[in-house]
């Protein structure tokens, strides 16, 4: 005769850094993944209470809204330039800006290569979704060639509207640059993976070893004009080719971080 | 503390330190970037943060972030750099987050020159970034006012949570005379409740200027509005002069307020019953101030450096009740004191009617004084 | 062999009804319940047969956190353990 022996467990809940608001995001976009995972990485560090949020101008603009942390809210690609400001008064906090890729690539260029190449101590977590979602889906700096968009509506022609930019590649260049990867949200497997370098991003700030980023592949369903399923299978067949995913810069001493 | 001789960019920079100054973010531009210099020695010796951004609009939001922390944070600039902060100045009022900036004018428009000039009235006093906002501009005549200014400025900014500029030309900036600092201030340990730091112990705050429902940002231009009416109520400041029985009341402010005094004890020396009125406040303007002197006065004459910028907010104080006559230099050049005393004298013979084209007349005379066809 | 049960909870003040989770659901127990509408006018996940083994895919995929999963392992006790050695 047996007794059964029962054991329950929460597998999953709700992150307590993600506030009880339901987001403004598209079914489907993986905004709210990424959203997702920077909380959970907040909590399991411990440090919701010492955070400070900078969002951008984009889809992510009210991301304010969504953290338990204090927040501001950045003019349209100048979040690194404020996270610094905040960063260099509050040296002990944790800053991180949450930008998109027509904020970061295109009006914020600036901003985040010097942010980078200073070797600012905050985390950026870069949305890469090839197109501007906010203002509904015009080309950006990292629409792909041939892709259609409200603002190149016969496909991006490189010839006369240049080539995407591979942004994780070119910060990787830069001395100031501790941890800069890329990794995408199209399947689970790859989700724990951009789980594990958003982790490791934020611990590198947490351990004052300078500019941290991961680039994170990311869906447009309504702008693409695609079901979000078929938007992660877009990612993985159209985006990864032309933005690989990879470690681009990890620096020695981030190499010999461990992460409990 | 003794009078000591002292640069105008280093003893703004070192007034704001002693002022309290945590973070200082700024771009070398000339003819301010003396104070950028001093302020990357003093500020990293004294543990505070300095730094120079990769230009004006990393500047500006770098200061923007660090006045959402509650700190006492400053930048400097000159005209054409100013123009780039705007974007930045236009969200910092529309968060309600205090700073302070320093604008050393130089000649405009575009790269103009780096000669000192009064241009940047109209993107200062009325604006120049986009929405309805109210930012206070004090503008020094002396080192020693620059000094003073410096210091009244960031307790101005934290009282309105309110932007304050101290709008000095480039003769300000680059002169030296005899002045005193103050004695240093201790930094401030406590930081408001608004404050962006960490929401450790409280719930979390939010630093925005998004208002997406119409009627909250209504409501936050209003109360931006009555904290600006009470700006207007409690800080107008100017400087008076020889006014008590003034028949001719210059107006200037800064250097052309300076220069303009120097006219109008030659002009008082010769009989002829003239006073000065310097606002030190541009924003606030001294507008009560201006229109009780026109009960008394036969005119104004209004002394720029620019093309009569504060002209309009003159004639609308005297609101007319007497003509109100122009002269100015502009493109960087300093109007000479001779200037200024003709322009007197030529006012106590012949007044301007009410209502005269002054600026088409000025431009003739200026025309006029020009030989051998320079221009 | 020790039996694994889950479950999920779907917050629907969350749930946009975007499909992610069903795509993504390993034992293909979940749909969108075409009987409920959200709030917002969705149709929210669901369990739509036996089968979870609450492995928690689901919420891992899910872009509004709006899932909790749990899990219950049954293991038989044994009477005698010495017998299974």
């Amino acid at each position: 005769m047996t007794t059964p022996q029962v054991q329950r467990q929460i597998v999953y809940r709700r992150p307590k850094a993600l506030n009880d608001v339901p987001t403004h995001y598209c079914p489907g976009c993986t905004h709210g993944i990424a959203h997702r995972l920077v909380a959970e990485v907040l909590d399991e560090m411990g440090v919701i209470e010492k955070t400070i949020g900078v969002a951008s101008v984009g889809c992510s603009v009210f991301g304010y809204n969504y953290f338990e942390c204090d927040f501001v809210e950045a003019p349209h690609g100048r979040a690194p330039a404020m996270a610094t400001g905040i960063k260099r008064v509050i040296p002990d906090s944790i800053v991180f800006t949450y930008q998109g890729d027509g904020d970061l690539v295109s009006i914020g260029m600036g901003e985040i290569t010097h942010a980078a190449a200073r070797g600012e101590n905050i985390t950026v977590v870069f949305i890469n979704n090839a197109i501007y979602g906010m203002t509904g889906g015009q080309m950006a700096p990292t629409t792909l060639p041939g892709q259609k968009t409200t603002s190149s509506q016969n496909g991006r022609d490189v010839k006369r509207m240049g080539y995407p930019i591979r942004m994780s590649e070119m910060l990787a260049t830069l001395d100031g640059a501790s941890y800069v990867v890329r990794r995408s949200l199209h399947d689970p497997a790859n989700i724990r993976k951009a789980k594990k370098a958003i982790r490791t991003a934020f611990e590198v700030q947490h351990q004052g070893l300078g500019f941290s980023l991961v680039e994170l592949l990311s869906t447009c369903p309504i702008n693409w004009g695609m079901s979000p399923v078929e938007a992660l299978k877009w990612v993985e067949e159209h985006m990864v080719p032309v933005y690989p995913l990879g470690d681009y810069k990890v620096s020695p001493t981030v190499a010999a971080l461990r992460i409990r | 503390m003794a009078k000591e001789l002292l640069k105008g960019n280093i003893a703004i920079a070192e007034a704001a330190i002693r002022a309290g100054l945590e973070a200082y973010f700024g771009y070398p531009i000339t003819p301010q970037t003396e104070l950028l210099e001093w302020m990357s020695k003093r500020m990293p010796e004294l543990g505070r943060i300095f730094l120079q951004a990769e230009s004006e609009l990393a500047a500006i939001n770098m200061v923007y972030g660090a006045a959402c922390t509650g700190a006492r944070v400053m930048s400097s600039s000159s005209s054409p750099g100013v123009s780039l902060m705007m974007e930045g100045l236009s969200y910092i009022a529309g968060t309600e987050v205090p700073m302070v900036l320093v604008d050393v004018m130089r000649g405009g428009p575009g790269l103009g020159n780096i000669a000192p000039s009064q241009g940047d009235y109209f993107q200062m006093v009325h604006g120049g970034g986009h929405g309805d906002y109210y930012p206070i501009a004090l503008a020094p005549a002396s080192v020693q006012e620059a000094i003073d200014l410096t210091v009244l400025s960031f307790d101005l900014a934290e009282k309105y949570r309110s932007i304050v500029f101290v709008l000095a030309d480039g003769s300000i900036g680059q002169m030296m005379e005899p002045a005193e600092l103050p004695e240093m201030r201790p930094m401030k340990k406590e930081y408001p409740a608004w404050a962006t730091r960490g929401a450790q112990g409280r719930p979390r705050n939010i630093l925005t200027s998004i208002y997406v429902d119409a009627e909250d940002e209504e409501q936050t231009n209003l109360r931006l509005l009555r904290r600006w009416k009470e700006i207007e109520t409690n800080e107008v400041r100017y400087r008076a002069y020889y006014l008590d029985d003034a028949e001719i009341v210059v107006v200037g402010f800064g250097t052309a307020g300076r220069v303009a005094l120097s006219a109008v004890r030659t002009a008082r020396a010769q009989g002829i019953p003239v006073g000065l009125l310097r606002p030190i406040t541009l924003r606030p303007f001294p507008t009560q101030q201006i229109r009780e002197l026109a009960k008394q006065a036969q005119s104004f004459l209004v002394v720029e450096m620019n093309g009569g910028q504060m002209l309009d907010d003159v004639r609308l104080a005297v609101a007319g009740q007497a003509p109100v006559d122009f002269y100015g230099r502009m493109g960087g050049v300093v109007p000479m004191s001779e200037e200024i005393e003709r322009e007197i004298q030529r006012l106590a013979h012949n007044p301007v009617p009410l209502y005269a084209d002054v600026r088409q007349a000025w431009m003739q005379r200026l025309l006029q004084t020009k030989t051998k066809g320079a221009w | 062999m020790p039996r694994v049960r889950g479950w999920i909870e779907v917050d629907e003040s969350h749930c946009k009804g975007c499909g992610l989770c069903v795509a993504a659901c390993p034992q293909d127990v979940m749909h969108l319940d075409p009987e409920r509408l959200t709030s917002q006018g969705y149709h929210p996940a669901a369990l739509k047969s036996e089968g979870c083994t609450g492995c928690g895919i689901c919420a891992i995929v899910c872009p509004d956190a709006a899932l909790t999963v749990f899990r219950e392992v049954i293991a038989p006790q044994r009477q005698a353990t010495a017998a299974a050695a």
